[in-house]
């Protein structure tokens, strides 16, 4: 799951556009909590994704998104002690005690399994369609150390997962019995830290101990693109908390839940989803 | 003029009471391409590293001595200073690759020492050109092959036009198509650029030909420096085993050993043991054998389906999902107890193969049957110690078989990279104590023994040592291996895979002897003649023809 330049409007656009509009969606996921919204948010990122030809690799993202949604869910529902609406009583249980199942617990932790998939997704999302070099490019002024930190731990992804490949597939050529769990993770340890001395060593005589500033680049010209992400970035922020501070899409699950789905909600909802994607309607210029 | 200038540096690694470098006094001078050369631990890496500034900057350690790159003395610069003067460039280039596109990786470099958006868009340009790497520049780093790699690493090396380039053995992990490519662009950009190059390599028979100075480290000390024909008649008594095998061919004939294909062939020419490119009409050459070995339909003999096979792959295929077809409907029959080489380039199919029949990847199509166990050992050999102690990961019996009895209370980290190769095969190939009907099918001898890339990295004594150790072994095995002189030496018997299917088959003699890239020096010494593949082979074929003549 790494960055590959693709024809798309979101591809496209320089990497501060693209990170500002996935900023504004994740502020979005965080700060509404109806699920009317939340769903429209996901299917958004969904249709992203589809739109900027990362449609299979959000799928596979799914996989992972769905179990933890639904691992929170339940782990929610069980260990919650919330709520008045009694849907299952399990009596006695070890380690819990008394376990009775609400229905407030239960949506409370669907809507946080769902928060947080899509934040997964979206995650997925980012790493897909915004290249992390021009981000690193970004940052640099700033903080270019952090920055490159950042961009270096996600090159290492890659390199540690073929790694870790590596020594599942040598132990399977060992006969006998397999090792035990702690050598294997003694072993992965030691292998990281390996990868991540060669890294450093690499990195310090590419001159990045040193680095220095470079001259400020002429500023490049914003593209369509660029404005089109932008704009939808600042609208999905601009109506997810305004959304929140007046209070049109309310939320609240104890004691009772209370999870309206009227036309403010829709409404909401719709705008979201309009906002965020509008600029992909714009692919002139975009060969695929 | 001098670029490198080191004087009576000692160096000692952090922990380690043996000096990895020891009174070495060096001075390398502008536009010099110097390969070092030495066995596994002589201190070539240490050498290098302290002239890129790593040693003692990033290892620490104890250091005496100074060492001073284009006047700028190491203790006072760290390897990120240097590096506006030194580029370096690794084994692995995994590692080294830091950034998503090649573009960026390219600019990398030159960003960190503050150029300007022009100078690095410019410099970026030129390296992706010299390299032959511009068709690339947007392509994910993700994606590349380990040959492209290695060009991408250089170029990032390159691109900020360092006056001197320090190389560790970076052909290690290519195949000999690549590997000869990288060498002959050093070359060629030592020659047009005057860049220079100190280059360390333990397949010297693919340097030394390009290389005008050779340092020799012995334990730490140079040992020699001088030019590459000198070197190989030092070698020849001080350090045996950094004899190329043209140098051994020639010595072997009384003749004074030359470094590269074409000087040997020259010497030979000039001995009449070998004829001219064109005939001189009344100067016969002792040699008369042509290629009479090697025809090309005994490429492929079949092997008959019905003979007692050890391993069996029919019509195999392996389809990757979104990627290439790994095995094109491969056929192979290895019979109990034959040592095969398996050889190709990078991409070619081998370790997928040698996958398979270890039952790690199931074929899309075909069948895949084996007599009995496959062990198999892949690349890294690290990736199968995971214990604390050697006598922890196999049985007494396995280390008593590969002769590791003594390393029992060691930490298998600390092993040298012979001993960790021979504690895995004790692991994956066991004691053989555990045989007959009612063995644990876990723990019987195995009936096929795999290797994948198993000298990758090693000196030629290791190699030695792990040629004579397979022969002890008695099971069918395979290798698969980008070192002719190892499948020349070890192999009954050569496949060359290339694309997924088998393109030769047939005896060592036979496959070895007419190619460029997949042949020993020997061979395209002789051009192929006699079947040839190793010096003392050759040297006996061109003493009987000058008999005979």
């Amino acid at each position: 799951m790494t960055y590959r330049r693709r024809p798309s409007s979101l591809h496209a656009a320089a990497a501060g556009a693209a990170l500002g509009w996935c900023a504004a969606l994740a502020l979005a996921l965080i700060v509404q909590s109806n699920p009317v919204v939340l769903g429209a948010l996901t299917l958004t990122i969904i249709a992203a994704g589809a739109l900027a030809g990362v449609g299979a690799e959000l799928l596979r993202a799914l996989r992972l998104a769905v179990p933890l949604a639904l691992t929170i869910c339940l782990i929610n529902a069980l260990v919650s002690r919330n709520g008045l609406t009694v849907i299952w009583r399990f009596g006695d249980l070890p380690i819990l005690g008394q376990t009775n199942v609400t229905l407030e617990a239960t949506v409370y932790g669907a809507v946080f399994g769902l928060r947080a998939a899509a934040l997964v997704l979206l995650g997925a999302l980012y790493s897909l369609a915004v290249d992390p070099d021009q981000v690193l490019m970004l940052f640099r002024r700033w903080s270019f150390r952090s920055a490159l930190s950042a961009t270096i731990a996600t090159r290492m992804v890659p390199v540690l997962l073929r790694d870790s490949k590596r020594l599942a597939d040598a132990q399977r050529c060992r006969p006998g019995a397999a090792p035990g769990r702690l050598a294997l993770m003694r072993a992965t340890t030691a292998g990281v830290l390996d990868r991540a001395l060669d890294v450093a060593a690499a990195l310090e005589v590419r001159g990045y101990a040193t680095a220095v500033h470079a001259p400020r680049r002429d500023r490049r010209a914003a593209s369509r693109h660029d404005i089109g992400f932008s704009l939808a970035g600042a609208g999905v922020a601009i109506v997810a908390v305004v959304g929140r501070v007046a209070g049109w899409c309310p939320f609240s699950a104890y004691p009772l839940l209370r999870a309206p789905a009227g036309a403010r909600e829709l409404t909401v909802a719709f705008l979201l989803m309009a906002l965020a994607l509008a600029p992909f309607a714009d692919r002139r210029g975009i060969r695929g | 003029m001098t670029l490198v200038r080191i004087s009576e540096l000692s160096y000692r690694y952090p922990g380690v009471i043996a000096p990895a470098l020891d009174g070495v006094s060096l001075e390398v001078n502008a536009g010099e391409f110097v390969v070092v050369a030495g066995a596994s631990g002589s201190g070539k890496s240490t050498l290098l590293r302290a002239v890129s500034g790593l040693v003692p900057h990033f290892y620490g350690g104890a250091i005496s001595g100074s060492v001073s790159v284009a006047g700028n003395d190491t203790r006072d610069h760290g390897p990120g200073d240097l590096s506006r003067d030194v580029g370096t460039l690794f084994q692995d280039p995994e590692t080294q690759i830091v950034m998503g596109t090649v573009r960026a990786e390219l600019a990398f470099g030159v960003q960190n020492h503050g150029w300007g958006a022009a100078a690095v868009a410019r410099a970026v340009e030129e390296a992706a050109l010299a390299l032959a790497v511009d068709g690339l520049l947007d392509r994910p780093t993700a994606e590349l092959s380990g040959g492209e790699l290695q060009r991408v690493a250089l170029g990032a090396t390159l691109a900020g036009r360092p006056a001197v380039v320090c190389l560790d053995e970076p052909t290690s992990q290519l195949d000999p198509v690549a590997g000869d490519e990288l060498i002959g662009l050093l070359r060629r950009l030592n020659e047009d650029q005057d860049l220079t190059v100190i280059l360390a390599e333990h397949r010297l028979e693919r340097c030394l030909a390009a290389a005008d100075r050779v340092i020799g480290m012995l334990d730490g000390r140079i040992g020699f420096d001088g030019s590459p024909a000198a070197f190989l008649i030092w070698a020849l008594d001080a350090a045996p085993y950094l004899v190329t095998p043209g140098a051994r061919l020639l010595s072997r004939l009384g003749l004074d050993p030359q470094p590269g294909v074409k000087a040997a062939r020259a010497a030979l020419r000039a001995a009449r043991l070998l004829p001219g490119p064109v005939d001189v009409p009344g100067q016969e050459s002792a040699l008369k054998v042509g290629r009479e070995t090697g025809s090309r339909n005994r490429f492929l003999s079949p092997r008959h389906a019905d003979s007692p096979s050890a391993l069996r792959f029919d019509r195999v295929w392996h389809e990757l999902r979104d990627g290439p077809v790994a095995l094109r409907g491969l056929s192979l029959t290895v019979a109990p107890g034959e040592r095969v080489a398996l050889m190709g380039r990078n991409g070619a199919g081998k370790s997928t193969l040698l996958r398979h029949a270890a039952g790690l990847m199931k074929p899309t199509r075909g069948r895949v049957e084996v007599a009995g166990r496959v062990a198999l050992l892949l690349q890294n050999p690290t990736d199968y110690l995971v214990h604390d102690t050697v006598a922890q990961e196999t049985s007494a019996g396995a280390l008593a078989r590969f002769g590791l009895s003594e390393l029992a209370d060691r930490h298998p980290r600390d092993l040298s990279g012979g001993e960790k190769q021979r504690l895995a095969l004790a692991i994956v190939v066991g004691d053989g104590s555990s045989a007959g009907p009612d063995a644990d099918p876990g723990l019987e001898e195995p009936a096929v023994l795999c290797l994948d890339e198993p000298t990758r990295g090693m000196d030629r004594a290791a190699k030695d040592e792990l040629v004579a150790l397979l022969r002890t072994i008695g099971v069918a095995v395979i290798v698969a291996t980008h070192d002719p002189e190892l499948a020349a030496a070890f192999a009954d018997r050569v496949v060359l895979l290339a694309d997924g299917a088998v393109i030769a088959d047939g005896a060592a003699a036979e496959v070895l002897c007419g190619g460029i890239y997949f042949a020993t020096e020997t061979a395209r010494i002789l051009g192929g003649a006699g079947g040839a593949l190793l010096p003392e082979a050759g040297a006996a074929l061109l003493e009987r023809e000058r008999v005979s003549a």
